[in-house]
């Protein structure tokens, strides 16, 4: 028989949002995360805006022992190591004791890449003929499943624990795939959850790329403008989110806090093909994917109350509304409210979608809908499709029933996934 | 340098990988660095680099796959300080 899913910890380490009650302030707010870096405009970046979660030195020490923060380079590390033992503590998980490891808890910890800052200082002392210095942690700063050994060590889970990666798809790709493990009995607990480092050499292929907003420079606050006329591009964002899923009977045993259901989720490809690109979601594709993920959750189109969208503030935005309004068949003021998280953190890529599934889930559990920010200018082909009313500027109250969440990548990858409501 | 000094610096270096469980009272003389003081064999490529950068030295791989003990430890750094003079 197939387990029913839910969540029960939550963790997060976003732009002016390290830990959930942070997180929940400021997209209540709608604050922005955005600020200059001036590192970036000394290394002369069009854009010298970003998104970086405030970790300070009280902060390192309170999660990592004297040990691991020696050397301790890869910010991607830092962000998935706060957001993971936030979630698994908010579950009112413990580490498993010394001698055996918690064989029923599993880990899926996304990446994109993880400690470029760690590769570069490596690199200076290869390249320097110097190699032997590197010392001992170069290589799991730098592997991709880093975080998820970081995090099985400190936690001691004994289930599967890996790493996946699919670019901006990454986090929502993550959860899904915890789930299943969960839904077909492989597994009690799974974290779930991903992680993106920061700074030039993470954002620099992007900003060569042009798709970065460059005229924002003096007001970053400004710059993320998913869903807006004006949307100039996205702006770089890192961080991490991590989620704690448990099969119901678990949670029911353990007597925890119930967040929401997982009701079920999708991922596909639109292999490049059609309108798709290695850059551009193939619309098929992304209709394909909402439409799956409905099915597999066993909900209607109109049971959707509320969608929390991939919209990056690029022009993409503009067919990912439609994309959505002719997946559900719903249009003008039949159109479920959406919103994108971006607008506050900016675009966190691979830390995306866990980031934004966190969000989401803070939605169901505090029964509001978070504002879209910097967007008074909707744009008129989103008019077209929906409903102004149906894109809040400012946070509501509303209690949604059924949320959906999607996230798309690099390389043509789709992933949605369908949270519900649980009875408190 | 004098020994005590050494061994207080070598000490003051081992210390930070000692696991949780094991105190910094238990570095002796003939203490193991990894199975008496249980340090993660990986870390003592860590430590040789910290050896290195307090006491000015090269230590060369052969003299690591000596390094068994702190005694040990402190035998190869006299050798290299001794050289180097």
């Amino acid at each position: 028989m197939k387990k029913r899913v839910v969540i029960t910890g939550l963790g997060v380490c976003a732009p002016k949002g390290v830990g959930i009650s942070n997180f929940l302030k400021t997209l209540q707010k709608g604050e922005s995360g955005i600020a200059f870096h001036q590192e970036l405009a000394a290394l002369g970046f069009s854009c010298q805006i970003a998104g970086k979660p405030e970790v300070t030195p009280a902060i390192l020490e309170a999660y990592f022992s004297p040990l691991q923060r020696k050397g301790l380079s890869a910010s991607g590390i830092v962000y998935g190591v706060i957001a993971g033992m936030d979630a698994w503590a908010d579950a009112g998980l413990q580490k498993a004791a010394k001698e055996e490891p918690d064989w029923d808890s599993g880990i899926v910890f996304g990446a994109g890449t993880l400690g470029v800052d760690t590769f570069r200082e490596a690199i200076h002392l290869i390249d320097a003929n110097n190699t032997r210095r590197l010392g001992s942690t170069t290589v799991i700063q730098t592997m991709a499943s880093g975080i998820s050994a970081y995090l099985g060590g400190i936690l001691g889970c004994g289930n599967q624990v890996t790493t996946n990666s699919s670019a901006c798809c990454t986090g929502t790709e993550g959860l899904i795939m915890g789930y299943e493990r969960i839904r077909s009995g492989m597994a009690s607990r799974m974290l779930v959850g991903s992680t993106s480092d920061s700074g030039p050499y993470v954002w620099g292929g992007f900003d060569a790329m042009r798709i970065l907003p460059n005229q924002y420079n003096d007001n970053p606050t400004l710059a993320s403008r998913p869903m807006s006329d004006s949307a100039a591009g996205f702006v770089p964002g890192s961080g991490a989110g991590a989620l704690v899923l448990e099969s119901l009977d678990s949670a029911l045993k353990r007597g925890v806090t119930i967040y929401a259901e997982v009701l079920g989720g999708a991922v596909n490809s639109g292999g490049q093909r059609g309108n798709g690109s290695m850059t551009a979601p193939n619309s098929a594709a992304v209709q394909g994917c909402i439409k799956a993920a409905l099915k597999n959750a066993e909900v209607h189109e109109k049971d959707i109350d509320v969608i929390n969208g991939h919209l990056t503030a690029t022009k993409k935005d503009v067919d990912e509304i439609r994309n959505w309004s002719e997946a559900l068949q719903r249009k003008g003021i039949d159109f479920p409210y959406i919103n994108s998280t971006k607008g506050i953190v900016g675009h966190c890529l691979a830390a995306s979608g866990s980031i934004e599934s966190v969000a989401t889930v803070l939605q169901l559990k505090e029964g509001l809908v978070f504002g879209n920010q910097n967007c008074p200018d909707i744009h008129p082909e989103i008019l077209a499709c929906i409903d102004a009313s149906k894109i809040p500027q400012q946070t509501i109250q509303y209690q949604p029933k059924i949320v959906a969440k999607a996230s798309f990548g690099f390389g043509d990858v789709n992933a949605c996934v369908i949270f519900k409501e649980y009875p408190k | 340098m004098r020994n005590e000094e050494r061994f207080k610096t070598l000490k003051n270096i081992v210390k930070i990988y000692l696991p949780e469980d094991v105190s910094e009272e238990a570095i002796e003389a003939e203490s193991n660095f990894t199975s008496e003081l249980n340090i993660n064999s990986a870390n003592l490529v860590d430590i040789v680099l910290d050896v290195e950068d307090a006491f000015h030295i090269k230590i060369e791989n052969e003299d690591m796959d000596q390094m068994k003990t702190v005694k040990d430890a402190l035998y190869i750094i006299d050798q290299k300080l001794l050289n180097k003079a």
